[in-house]
């Protein structure tokens, strides 16, 4: 093994290299500054973590397995392929791990009301489950377009108790649903907590996401390193806002001979302009309190980002990924539509697992690479969420397909 | 710091405070609903008495926005304007004699997109006076406001209700100009009543600071704008006259209409 790196952690004003920062109304400043200052302290805090550490086991479900896919790796022919069963965790996504961190730190900060934004509904369930838990009020904030492509998780987080508020500006996705809860922290910041759901927004949220999400990875490393005696070759995960990913690569960075892949939504194809992969195509910019690359027109205008996947579906993402991609410590590809959805039914057909159309992005490079890799390399692929929620939206994309199949013939 | 040498704000504010009048601040959004109706609407707006214009830089994401700010922002995307586009709006302002002092509203990304170095320098060369962002707060600040301090442009500074005394002290050691007290919690837009926030903030701003003291967000009409008048030294209003702008389809019609909405805010601040 070659020699450990450091982990990657932002200066003082809340930058990865150039990227991150804190771009929001003064309105929200001083409560970022006590969000900074409480989580500094939580953070070195024995009794925050052991807190945590009983809910990820008691509640949320973890350690989640690291499964070896043996069907699917012998379809492909070619390297081991591990997932990571986030999947498995409570509410069906990595998600939780998040929203139980940042509940626990609400609560120790007095704060007795939460918003969220969400886009595929997974973070807005997570965020109404942890209410719920700490007996908490909550408002979800969900693009109108997302409210309809994923009407099941709107309704689990109305049983939960949450309110959830259509929003209707923009594109109706999971940009505008962030704008929007971010105008919603400016009216009521003094009694309610905003609970990011990514890796995304001012200092500090990206780091303490990252945070609570790295247990990922620190599990995988504890878990390859049980099954295979040694670390993976590659790790594999979809990058939105990119929380699963970071939550897998941070703890993985230090090893610099394991390979690190952040899977972008391709959407229609990265030359129509109809995609969401920030990382591969776009430039730095602001956008929701940070610096980091950013879909954008010449002028500075945001561009609405598209996937099929509405987890996906976002013009930015986190700092640390800006940073990871300029210094070259992760690669990040993107995979279109099609492939994740070839994908999601290839993990279904040979692993009896329905993928989550975001993970299945990572699923599908997986796919892509793992033929041309020798059977000894090892490829671990996160898979953030279970597909239950998207089974709706396949079956009419699927079955629209088929009828173009038919027709053709 | 060294002072910025005196621009068209200063001097229109300075004198103001001489005569012992309070400043009326107008804000309309550049391009809504088109170039050549803002010029209009520009002219008529600083003719009837507006001794500041915030001219908006429609922004795909503008956080710090309510909805008829943020309507009024799609109008004028969809109708072309850009951000160098209000800097022309700016130039032929002032190529046709106007003299009102301007204001840019603008939100970080398009300025840094241009360059913060290209864009003070553009902003100055165009005739603009200051630039709000409401998305640059004091500790992202400083790059910016050095070029714009070595082009004589402004940045206006924005103090909240939650600001707390010690960090409205560091905010204004920087600042020229004014100072932009933002009356509530809350985004851009007239509220049916005023918040009872903004007079202890106008308080503890005075306290750290000689300069100009202005209030905006939430003021719908003369009656509020002459309450706040009564503790602030520029009353900013916006949304109250973007949604006339918007409501009016008829460009004579609304430029009446505009005229008469913002004479009324001036003669209710003394005339």
């Amino acid at each position: 093994m070659t020699g450990l790196r450091e982990l990657t952690e932002p200066d003082a004003q809340g930058r990865f290299g150039p990227y991150g920062g804190r771009y929001v109304p003064e309105t929200v400043m001083p409560a970022l500054l006590e969000l900074e200052a409480a989580y500094r302290e939580a953070r070195s805090d024995p009794a925050f973590w052991s807190e945590l550490d009983y809910y990820y086991r008691q509640y949320a479900g973890r350690p989640t397995p690291l499964y070896f896919a043996e069907r699917l790796t012998r379809e492909l022919g070619g390297a081991r392929i591990y997932l990571k069963r986030e999947d498995l965790n409570h509410t069906g996504a990595h998600k939780i791990n998040n929203c139980l961190g940042q509940a626990l730190l609400a609560r120790r900060m007095g704060k007795r009301r939460i918003i969220a934004e969400t886009g595929a509904g997974q973070h807005g369930v997570a965020a109404a489950t942890v209410a719920a838990r700490f007996g908490m009020k909550c408002t979800v904030y969900m693009g109108a377009e997302d409210v309809r492509r994923q009407e099941p998780n709107v309704f689990r987080m109305r049983l939960l108790g949450a309110e959830v508020v259509p929003v209707t500006t923009g594109s109706a996705t999971l940009k505008d649903a962030t704008s929007e809860a971010l105008r919603a922290w400016v009216t009521n910041v003094e009694d309610t907590y905003y609970v990011i759901g990514s890796v995304v927004g001012p200092h500090p949220y990206p780091a303490m996401v990252r945070d609570f999400q790295a247990v990922i990875g620190r599990e995988t490393i504890e878990q390859i390193r049980a099954a295979e005696g040694r670390l993976p070759d590659v790790a594999i995960a979809c990058v939105g806002g990119g929380s699963n990913a970071m939550g897998l690569f941070h703890p993985l960075s230090a090893y610099p001979e394991v390979r690190l892949v952040g899977v972008e939504a391709a959407g229609r194809g990265l030359g129509t302009g109809h995609h969401a992969a920030s990382l591969g195509a776009g430039e730095p910019g602001v956008l929701h309190g940070a610096l980091s690359y950013l879909l954008q027109d010449e002028h500075g205008q945001v561009r609405e980002a598209y996937s099929v996947s509405a987890g996906l579906d976002y013009p930015g993402v986190g700092p640390e990924h800006a940073w990871f991609r300029d210094t070259g410590r992760a690669e990040y590809v993107a995979v279109t539509d099609d492939e994740a959805l070839a994908a999601f039914q290839l993990l279904a057909r040979t692993e009896g697992i329905i993928p989550a159309l975001e993970s299945s992005h990572a699923v599908a490079y997986a796919a892509r690479i793992a033929p041309q890799l020798p059977p000894d390399a090892i490829v671990v692929v996160n898979l953030s969420g279970r597909g239950d929620k998207d089974i709706y939206h396949v079956m009419r994309l699927l079955g629209q397909a088929g009828r173009e199949g038919e027709a053709a013939r | 710091m060294t002072a910025a040498p005196e621009n068209r704000i200063g001097r229109r504010l300075g004198q103001l405070r001489r005569e012992g009048r309070k400043a009326l601040i107008v804000y309309l959004m550049a391009g809504d609903p088109d170039p050549e109706a803002s010029l209009d609407l520009v002219e008529t707006v600083a003719g009837a008495g507006a001794d500041v214009i915030e001219l908006g830089v429609p922004f795909s994401d503008p956080l710090a926005d309510g909805p008829v700010i943020q309507a009024a922002g799609q109008r004028a995307l969809r109708a072309g304007m850009t951000p160098a586009g209000v800097l022309d709006l700016v130039r032929r302002l002032r190529a046709r004699g106007v003299e009102v002092p301007i204001a840019l509203m603008t939100y970080t990304n398009p300025v840094l997109r241009q360059g913060y170095a290209a864009f003070a320098r553009a902003a100055a060369e165009a005739g603009v006076d200051g630039v709000i962002v409401p998305d640059l707060p004091h500790e992202e600040a400083g790059p910016l406001r050095g070029h714009l301090r070595e082009a004589g442009v402004d940045l206006i500074p924005l103090v909240a209700p939650t600001t707390p005394a010690e960090r409205v002290a560091a905010i204004v050691r920087e600042a020229s100009g004014f100072v932009y007290c933002v009356s509530l919690l809350g985004v851009t837009g007239a509220r049916e009543s005023l918040s009872d926030r903004f007079a202890p903030l106008v308080e503890r701003t005075r306290r750290y600071t000689d300069l100009p003291v202005a209030v905006g967000f939430g003021i719908r009409d003369a009656e509020q704008a002459r309450a706040v008048a009564e503790v602030a030294d520029a009353v900013i209003v916006g949304s109250a006259v973007v949604r006339l702008c918007g409501e009016t389809a008829d460009p004579a019609l609304r430029l009446r209409r505009v005229g008469e909405f913002v004479r009324g805010l001036r003669e209710a601040l003394g005339a």
